[in-house]
């Protein structure tokens, strides 16, 4: 026996009550677990951005499409190196919940935009230009679904109709399977789309463009925004990450809120554990005087009721981060969420904050058992 | 024999709400080791009051408490239990026992503040509890054991690390008469065999008698009694 006995004897001397406590924690960072998970899964997007890849959208709104004679413009414009374009398509497969981002684009100036990003042998690219109803798709997507290169696949939107066959099922033949981080995503030859579409064959969503220098995307940006400027179709050009670190801020406001929910929780429950555990001491203020009767100084007996308080933190802690991790792995399995985990980082700040939960609930009960004296514990007066 | 206790006008008073409550006041005593003294006296005398201050446990407002010639009075809090670990164990009426440890974990207890392996703690544990005749209980709770056996399980816990002086506040204060015989039993026996010094604090006259001396304490000031050699 020795003091880490003791701890987990007082600990668990009420099994139903430390159950219910270690649930209480386990909640909130099964909550912390996931939501950080998540968060963390959606900034990581932008790390994969290409330092000098330029978005040009139109200044309403991204949603908004741009006329086409902008791609050949925006060509001309000093500091520029390659230039292609991108439209929504809005794809799933088979079932609607089975989504997939799916764009129409120029392919062989898309390769030389997002080559980089886009992992894929060349000879699937070389198939994939020379075929009009090609599809590259991402290897999640793929897995998940059972298509390899070769396979005649339908793809539908939820936007466009296809005028060949009046549904908006397309055709498309399978070129190629790229590698690539983030949400099951897919993009076929823009010249397919133009032909088939019933509408928006003269509008592209958004421009993608490469400059010779990260250093000259401020300028590049002026200049075609200042090219476009009074026009119908104003526009807002921006480096990729600025772009998307703008998208995620508006997806922040709810991360802000759902932050605030767990946070709210967080501090209902830190209030249960930490009165719990101070009733929990009291219970035993006798037994406490009885340790310091028998030379148990009070420097130990603090240790360890703050060591109860942080094992209780701990377990529930990591049984919450572990099935967090447990449930976001199996998540991460769905191609619409392929490559979702949890972060070594959500994990570690997720331990720190259980050290510092079981520290907070802990801080009040020992203090207390370290301030008690042996004749008030005992009613020896 | 040589004092092993000596207070010296030791004063020590409580603060009850606005009240300042005099307990003691120039206490004065020596008790001789190996001695086994029984203390008497009414309600509010300050029977448990001086078992505090000769345990260590609570301090005086003024005097001198020497154990073995060393004042204990002038210790800090960590100094101060330190030499409870070492030179007292204390017996309660109420036994005070870990309810979620076993009889030998109970026991086992004031050895955690000793430097003893885990071996030597075993062996000394299982000494302690043959001396008390509960060997075969070790494994049990307190809620498993009648009234006397928990008392011997504390008496087992007061004795395992071989303190010079035992401090016994009621011991026999819950038990019936027959059990409360051989718990007195047990402590005459700790006092002749093994020469421990015993203090008990108790209103049982009966239990009194089995002490060499009693004391009766009356507004804070002794008679003294001798009983059997």
């Amino acid at each position: 026996m020795n003091d880490r006995t003791l701890v987990s004897k007082n600990l668990w001397r009420k099994p139903l009550r430390t159950t219910l406590l270690v649930v209480s924690i386990f909640i909130a960072f099964l909550l912390f677990g996931v939501l950080g998970s998540f968060n963390y899964f959606f900034q990581y997007a932008p790390d994969t951005r290409g330092a000098n890849r330029m978005l040009v959208v139109n200044k309403i709104n991204f949603t908004q499409p741009l006329p086409f004679a902008y791609v050949n413009r925006v060509r001309t414009v000093p500091g520029v190196t390659h230039v292609a374009f991108q439209n929504w398509f809005g794809g799933y497969y088979r079932d609607p919940k089975n989504l997939v981002q799916t764009f129409s684009v120029p392919p062989e100036d898309y390769r030389l935009v997002y080559g980089n990003t886009i992992k894929m042998p060349d000879a699937e690219w070389q198939a994939f230009f020379h075929d009009q109803t090609g599809l590259i798709l991402s290897r999640s997507f793929a897995v998940a679904n059972h298509v390899r290169i070769g396979d005649h696949i339908p793809l539908k939107s939820n936007i466009y109709t296809n005028s060949s066959n009046g549904q908006q099922a397309w055709d498309f033949t399978v070129r190629g399977i790229f590698d690539q981080a983030g949400p099951s995503s897919a993009y076929f030859n823009y010249e397919y789309f133009r032909q088939s579409a019933t509408f928006g064959a003269d509008s592209v969503g958004m421009i993608v463009l490469t400059t010779d220098s990260p250093k000259h995307n401020d300028a590049v940006a002026h200049r075609i925004d200042a090219m476009f400027a009074n026009s119908a179709a104003e526009t807002s050009t921006q480096d990729e990450l600025a772009f998307f670190r703008a998208f995620l801020a508006q997806r922040g406001n709810i991360s802000f809120i759902i932050t605030l929910v767990v946070g709210a929780a967080f501090v209902a429950i830190l209030l249960v554990v930490g009165n719990t555990m101070m009733m929990a001491v009291r219970e035993r203020t006798k037994e406490i005087g009885v340790l310091k009767t028998l030379g148990f100084t009070s420097n130990r007996i603090m240790r360890m009721v703050l060591g109860e308080s942080l094992l209780l933190s701990l377990i529930g802690a990591l049984l919450g981060l572990g099935l967090a991790a447990l449930g976001m792995w199996a998540v991460g399995q769905s191609p619409n969420l392929s490559g979702l985990q949890m972060p070594w980082i959500v994990a570690a700040v997720g331990f720190v904050l259980a050290l510092l939960f079981g520290l907070i609930t802990g801080i009040a009960p020992s203090l207390s058992a370290f301030n008690l004296k042996i004749v008030d514990a005992l009613g020896r007066k | 024999m040589a004092d092993l206790i000596k207070l010296t006008d030791v004063g020590k008073s409580y603060v009850k709400g606005k009240e300042k409550i005099k307990i003691f006041d120039h206490l004065s005593m020596h008790i001789p080791e190996g001695d086994f003294v029984a203390i008497m006296g009414p309600s509010g005398s300050g029977k448990t009051t001086l078992l505090n201050l000769l345990g260590g446990t609570d301090r005086p407002d003024t005097g001198a408490i020497e154990f073995d010639g060393k004042h204990i009075e002038k210790y800090n809090e960590g100094r101060l239990a330190a030499w409870r670990a070492a030179n007292v164990g204390f017996i309660f009426q109420f036994y005070n026992l870990m309810p979620v440890l076993t009889a030998q974990q109970n026991v086992e207890l004031p050895l955690l503040l000793s430097k003893l392996g885990a071996s030597q703690r075993k062996k000394n544990v299982a000494t302690a509890l043959q001396i008390v005749g509960l060997a075969d209980r070790a494994k049990h709770r307190p809620r498993e054991m009648s009234g006397g056996q928990q008392q011997r399980v504390a008496i087992a816990r007061a004795i395992v690390s071989d303190p010079k002086l035992l401090l016994c506040d009621e011991p026999t204060g819950d038990l019936d008469r027959t059990t409360a015989d051989e718990v007195l039993s047990t402590l005459q026996t700790l006092n002749k065999d093994l020469g421990k010094t015993i203090v008990m604090v108790t209103h049982d006259p009966a239990a009194a008698k089995y002490a060499k001396k009693v004391l009766h304490l009356d507004k804070g000031q002794f008679n003294e009694q001798e009983l059997a050699a």
